[in-house]
């Protein structure tokens, strides 16, 4: 994103698998501007004393042991439940072409 | 134009842990049937917390130990977003900035040190087999492979040719597997290569040193050994080709056609690069101290390259014979364990390598003392009997009247010809000890 705040939003959508018509990329450029200046908001704030950070717990090496659980898994029928889409318990989606 | 390949490596490494990454799904995935192994989790349903498995993160820190890494004391996960449907949740969980292993290195027989980048953890992607299904071309997924361990190993460019590659390959499968962290199989995808390559121009006659490339060619989804060596040994031609017509070579992925000995481009993923990583938030960060080093290192047993080393040392063993051994850690044990009981039967390591190298008797046998025993009986069978050592003993001293008298004016050096007489009576099937000790007997009486 450049100082002007303008957004290419086609490689946006791209990105997020959205297929938009050319016709709204104006109307999207300018509600995603609208949502990113407001982060010029909150820059207002003083920060200075404040560390980085991506975890708020403050918690560390929440590990499990190796083991396996069969009671946390799901049956065929419950995992391609979302889906009408499946062939011998597979998902079916259509052929893509990209990665050969 | 003089060339000098310039060649990095990232291998996939997928851990043989009992569960997967982040949830209690089996990890073992090979040949199951689809989706059979799956929860909430492995399939990013939403809400769906990920809870990291302990014996992964040992795992990498074992490799990283082993390949002189730095384990630095703060590490974390992170998303890389990207979208295809063999990854559920829209991201991988995987590590950006602060992996688990830096800065390792290796060395090769020519003594030429390979640094290692980094080693870090992170998930594999479900299973995508594409397929015609009711006359429709279409993709199917299964999710059993989703959230598996994987860990992804990242050289410096340093290597200089294909042989340099397949080495620090061999040895790194070797490696993990006396690691005991993961199969390292290429046919089951337990071990995926992926290789950069480029061609750098050498300055000048006398200064051989590299100008550095200014692109790099990706070769990808190559599933042996012997084909990465054919493809970047293909490559390199190819290459060379390019520059001196003057030509640039494309920056691209390329994958290697085996039947055509050919390398072809291959239509990468669109604004791949673009993968917005960020802090993953529902994994706290790992803090890896001086104690847990501690206790992992104890559980590295005796690594390849050091085994090599003491097995000439103690053994003094052929090369060849101490790679054969080395590159079997069971059969290493075995063949160590023979060893300490043949010892007592006059069976030497020289003997027990030989019978397991070239007659694969460890393989019929039921353990280390069953095939010394075996040898024992074998050595015994083979060995000529009391009454026909007498016999050539008795031919030796009738028939070298001149030797013997040399030997009773004192010259007992001709003992040594005296014996190798009757073993060629014998065919050399004469226990030497036993065929002395009855010349001896002679030759004193007379």
């Amino acid at each position: 994103m450049d100082k002007s705040n303008k957004f290419d939003v086609r490689h946006i959508a791209d990105l997020a698998g959205l297929n938009l018509q050319k016709k709204d990329y104006s109307k999207f450029e300018k509600q995603l501007s609208l949502v990113v200046n407001y982060f010029e908001e909150i820059k207002k704030v003083n920060t200075d004393d404040v560390e980085p950070t991506s975890q708020t717990t403050g918690l560390t090496d929440v590990l499990r042991i190796d083991l396996i659980r069969p009671e946390d898994q799901l049956s065929v029928s419950e995992s391609t439940s979302n889906t009408d889409k499946t062939h011998n318990n597979y998902f079916v989606v259509s052929l893509l072409l990209t990665k050969e | 134009m003089e060339y000098k390949p310039v060649i990095g490596l990232e291998v996939h490494i997928e851990l043989s842990t009992k569960s997967k990454m982040f949830c209690s799904c089996p990890a073992e995935h090979f040949a199951k049937e689809a989706n059979t192994q799956v929860c909430p989790i492995c399939l990013g349903l939403p809400g769906a917390l990920p809870y990291t498995n302990s014996e992964a993160i040992d795992s990498i820190i074992k490799l990283g130990i082993a390949l002189g890494c730095k384990i630095p004391e703060f590490s974390k996960f992170d998303r890389k977003h990207y979208n295809y449907p063999d990854l559920p949740k829209g991201y991988q969980i995987s590590q950006y900035d602060l992996p688990v292993c830096l800065g390792g290195q290796w060395t090769l027989d020519n003594h030429k040190k390979i640094s290692i980048t980094r080693v870090h953890m992170e998930e594999d992607t479900g299973k995508l087999i594409h397929r015609k299904v009711n006359g429709e071309k279409v993709t199917l997924v299964d999710f059993n492979r989703s959230g598996v361990p994987l860990v992804e190993l990242v050289t410096d460019p340093d290597f200089e040719s294909p042989k340099e590659v397949d080495e620090f390959l061999r040895d790194l499968r070797h490696l993990v597997r006396y690691l005991g962290i993961s199969s390292a199989d290429m046919e089951k995808g337990s071990l995926r290569l992926e290789a950069n390559i480029s061609l750098g121009r050498v300055k000048g006659r006398e200064d051989k040193r590299v100008k550095l490339p200014d692109y790099k060619v990706e070769l990808k989804n190559i599933n042996s050994f012997k084909f990465l060596q054919k493809a970047l040994s293909i490559e390199i031609k190819r290459q060379s080709e390019i520059l001196d017509s003057g030509e640039k070579v494309n920056q691209e992925t390329r994958g290697y056609d085996d039947y055509n000995k050919k390398t072809f481009s291959q239509r990468s993923k669109e604004g791949s690069e673009d993968y917005r990583y960020m802090p993953e938030p529902d994994i706290p960060p790992l803090i890896i101290n001086k104690a847990a080093i501690a206790r992992i290192k104890k559980l590295i047993p005796e690594l390849p390259k050091e085994k090599q080393m003491r097995f000439k040392d103690s053994y003094k063993l052929p090369d060849n014979y101490v790679d054969l051994l080395v590159n079997d850690q069971d059969r290493a044990d075995f063949f160590e364990l023979a060893v300490k009981i043949g010892k007592a039967q006059g069976i030497d390591s020289k003997m027990i390598a030989s019978a397991m190298l070239n007659n694969n008797l460890d393989r019929s046998s039921s353990s280390p003392a069953d095939m010394v025993k075996k040898l024992v009986e074998v050595t015994k069978k083979d060995y000529a009997s009391q009454a026909e050592i007498e016999k050539a003993v008795n031919k030796v001293i009738n028939g070298n009247k001149k030797a013997v008298d040399d030997y009773k004016k004192g010259k007992t050096n001709v003992i040594g010809f005296l014996i190798g007489k009757a073993q060629g009576y014998l065919k050399g099937k004469g226990e030497v000890g036993l065929v002395r000790t009855e010349l001896l007997k002679r030759l004193e009486k007379k």
